[in-house]
């Protein structure tokens, strides 16, 4: 496999409703940006890989179909990636496969969601025939599981208010994030209505129209580099007797394959920032365990002490991440994104001081999707 | 063997688009009576407007404007129209090349008969008399050498609602349809992976873990424990039951596998995880082949199951 890297990046200044843009003005702003931040024009690539969660959100089947030219995929090949919320992270994993594998030389990543077309909390709660019509949208399905990380952790309470915090200051030092709350505080969060208990509104990702986009290449285009030192994604079914939908297995595996690929033994040292996907904010402390940051049980124990914060010792969501912006389908390539970028040095305010390695991460699905690549400045 | 089950799933949404300045500009003509296209970097007008050149991929700005006038490129009859489609009688489905445009466009001819239509054929836009910025302020095409009734002036639009209706048949799998005929008569069945010996309720047809079939049916009583629960306070569209409402993960006795059903009969701060409940049945004159013939569950009044027994189905 040979190296590949990350060098260009753009994203959406997001936002609840981009009423000013189509579904191709949205992308192509995105691409824009990312293939001038890599210097390169469109006969520099290859191919184009499009990353974009259920159809139901927008109620366009292959939304790659209609996009193509937008997209800059005339006369080149066109991927669709569907993996659900993970979906963003699986596209820049395929794109950098393609880059890797040596069968194209530059590719073009890009993910969208533009979720004021619709409404995807009616979308994941469309009542099957013969079932108790209980589904309540992403919070209803994962609260019981944040309900039993707290119970199995002995977690306290206000470890998720405290993410929640962090996350929204740290996105009002983001540029394109959709919210901005540089006056937030826990008490705040804990102030706020409780929406699915014990997830409360504060706690909660908002609804985002947004794209990111990623241009990943064999060789440097411009001055800056993040190269991609490992990519992992892993599955497993939504149900099963037995099945962990706390800690799950899928997640554990593509940790344990992403940080032996990566050459790190020990991530919580050797990591210097985190873009996790953290949608609702108890998965921060879930995820941190899940990726073997800590011991099962500690994660909260890292988030209390201030440690995920910018300038602790494993910085988590210095972008905001997706509880500041969250067009679901763009979501996990912007944590990919955002990775890259601090490795590049690019964050701007919110960089990471001397951020050398850095982790991209996303799920989908009911926690049954995992897809993560770790980024580094160096050339491996 | 019988027919498995099968129910009516009708999902249905008004999309709202955002056109941007392109497609807004395109539909705002319409509302005015006007079609207008756009020019490639190749000279050629497309109708309707692309966003993004074909050959550059670079946006385009070039606004032409053609005629609502045209000739037939291609063309297949509708003897019977479908819900949603432009006319409710027999049409012409035609790739329309309008006057002054290099491609062709979709739409309707109200031709009477397919022996009305060939290659060739000169057609105009009917207008309707309503328009909003939408393709369909064409109602559709008509066959004639006459020019399209003249613009007017009108407010342009910068969204457009799409409404998408789909109407699907919902079919039990063999598996499921013992299951739900067992529920008409107030029966919880379940089936036992041969293999790693878990019970699924409700059943699968293969165990998820072992991929064998799941063959041995058993019948499981209708009490069990709470593993974990959220109480649902949001209200959204298309909800069923109005919040706040307890929804809960129940694992039956005997059970492996949790599954998802309303609490009620307990304040929502009194819930607890590891709560034993028992299952509250409607009247047996509204069963049917459905897990909401059982209404809701409701505690049992016995002692809370310990943690480690419900544990390992978290």
């Amino acid at each position: 496999m040979r190296p590949a890297a990350v060098v260009g990046v753009g994203q959406t200044h997001h936002a609840a409703k981009r009423l000013d843009v189509s579904m191709a003005g949205l992308c192509r702003e995105a691409i824009d940006r990312a293939m001038a931040d890599a210097g390169v024009d469109w006969s520099d690539i290859d191919a184009v890989v499009l990353g974009k969660a259920p159809d139901l959100f927008e109620g366009v089947m292959m939304p790659e179909l209609f996009l193509a030219d937008a997209l800059g995929a005339v006369g080149k090949p066109l991927l669709r990636v569907h993996t659900a919320g993970s979906v963003g992270g699986s596209t820049g994993n395929v794109a950098a496969s393609l880059v890797q594998s040596g069968v194209h030389n530059r590719v073009l990543a890009v993910a969208f969601e533009k979720q004021s077309e619709s409404n995807a909390m009616w979308a994941l709660s469309v009542p099957t025939p013969f079932t108790m019509p209980v589904h309540a949208g992403a919070g209803g399905y994962f609260a019981p599981h944040v309900r039993s990380y707290i119970r199995r952790a002995s977690a306290p309470e206000h470890i998720g208010a405290m993410v929640a915090a962090k996350d929204r200051r740290n996105g009002a030092k983001n540029p394109y994030a959709h919210l901005k709350q540089p006056d937030i505080t826990v008490e705040s969060v804990q102030a706020s209505t409780m929406l699915w208990d014990p997830i409360r509104y504060d706690e909660t990702c908002p609804s985002s129209d947004g794209a990111c986009a990623v241009v990943i290449s064999a060789e440097p285009t411009s001055g800056q580099a993040a190269w991609i030192r490992a990519t992992a994604m892993r599955t497993e079914p939504t149900t099963f007797a037995g099945r962990d939908q706390v800690n799950p297995q899928a997640g554990q595996d593509a940790a344990r394959a992403l940080w032996k690929q990566a050459g790190i033994t020990d991530p919580l040292s050797e990591v210097d920032a985190a873009e996790i996907y953290v949608p609702f904010s108890w998965f921060e402390p879930m995820w941190l365990e899940n990726l073997g940051f800590t011991d099962i049980g500690q994660g909260w124990k890292l988030t209390e002490a201030g440690e995920t914060e910018i300038g602790g010792r494993l910085p988590v969501n210095p972008s905001g991440g997706v509880l500041s912006s969250n067009p679901i389908g763009a979501s996990g390539l912007l944590r990919f994104a955002e990775a890259a970028m601090q490795v590049m040095g690019t964050a701007g305010d919110h960089q990471v001081d001397g951020a050398r390695v850095a982790l991209g991460h996303a799920y989908g699905g009911g926690s049954q999707f995992f897809a993560m690549w770790v980024v580094g400045s160096e050339k491996p | 063997m019988t027919r498995p089950l099968s129910a009516p799933l009708d999902v249905g949404f008004d999309y709202t688009r955002s056109l941007g300045p392109t497609l807004g500009r395109f539909l705002s003509d319409l509302r005015r009576r006007k079609v207008t296209g756009i020019r490639g970097s190749d000279g050629r007008v497309h109708v309707p407007p692309l966003e993004y050149d074909p050959v550059t991929a670079e946006r385009l700005s070039e606004f032409v404007d053609v005629t609502a006038t045209g000739v037939v490129r291609g063309w297949s009859w509708i003897p019977e129209p479908l819900e949603g489609q432009p006319l409710d009688r027999p049409f012409a489905w035609a790739l329309i090349q309008l006057d002054g445009a290099d491609t062709s466009l979709l739409h309707a001819v109200d031709a009477g008969s397919p022996d009305q239509m060939s290659t060739g054929t000169r057609v105009r836009a009917r207008w309707r008399d309503e328009r909003v910025g939408a393709i369909t302020d064409i109602e559709c095409f008509e066959i004639s050498d006459e020019p399209a009734d003249p613009p007017v002036e009108a407010e342009a639009v910068t969204m457009v609602t799409t409404p998408v209706n789909l109407h699907y048949t919902h079919s039990a799998s063999p598996t499921e349809d013992p299951f739900l005929r067992g529920l008409m008569e107030g029966r919880l069945i379940a089936q036992r992976c041969p293999v790693c010996e878990k019970v699924y309720f409700p059943p699968r047809p293969a165990c998820p873990v072992d991929g064998v079939p799941t063959t041995d049916q058993i019948e499981l009583s209708d009490r069990g424990t709470i593993t974990t629960y959220c109480v649902v306070n949001v209200p959204f569209l298309g909800q069923r039951i109005p919040p706040p409402y307890v929804s809960a993960y129940v694992l039956l006795d005997g059970a492996d596998i949790p599954f998802l059903h309303l609490l009620l009969g307990v304040a929502p701060e009194d819930v607890r995880m590891g709560m034993r409940v028992e299952a509250v049945w409607k009247p047996r004159e509204e069963w049917g082949p459905t897990m909401q013939n059982i209404d809701h569950f409701r505690p049992s009044g016995e002692p809370d199951a310990p943690f480690d027994s419900y544990s390992q189905h978290l």
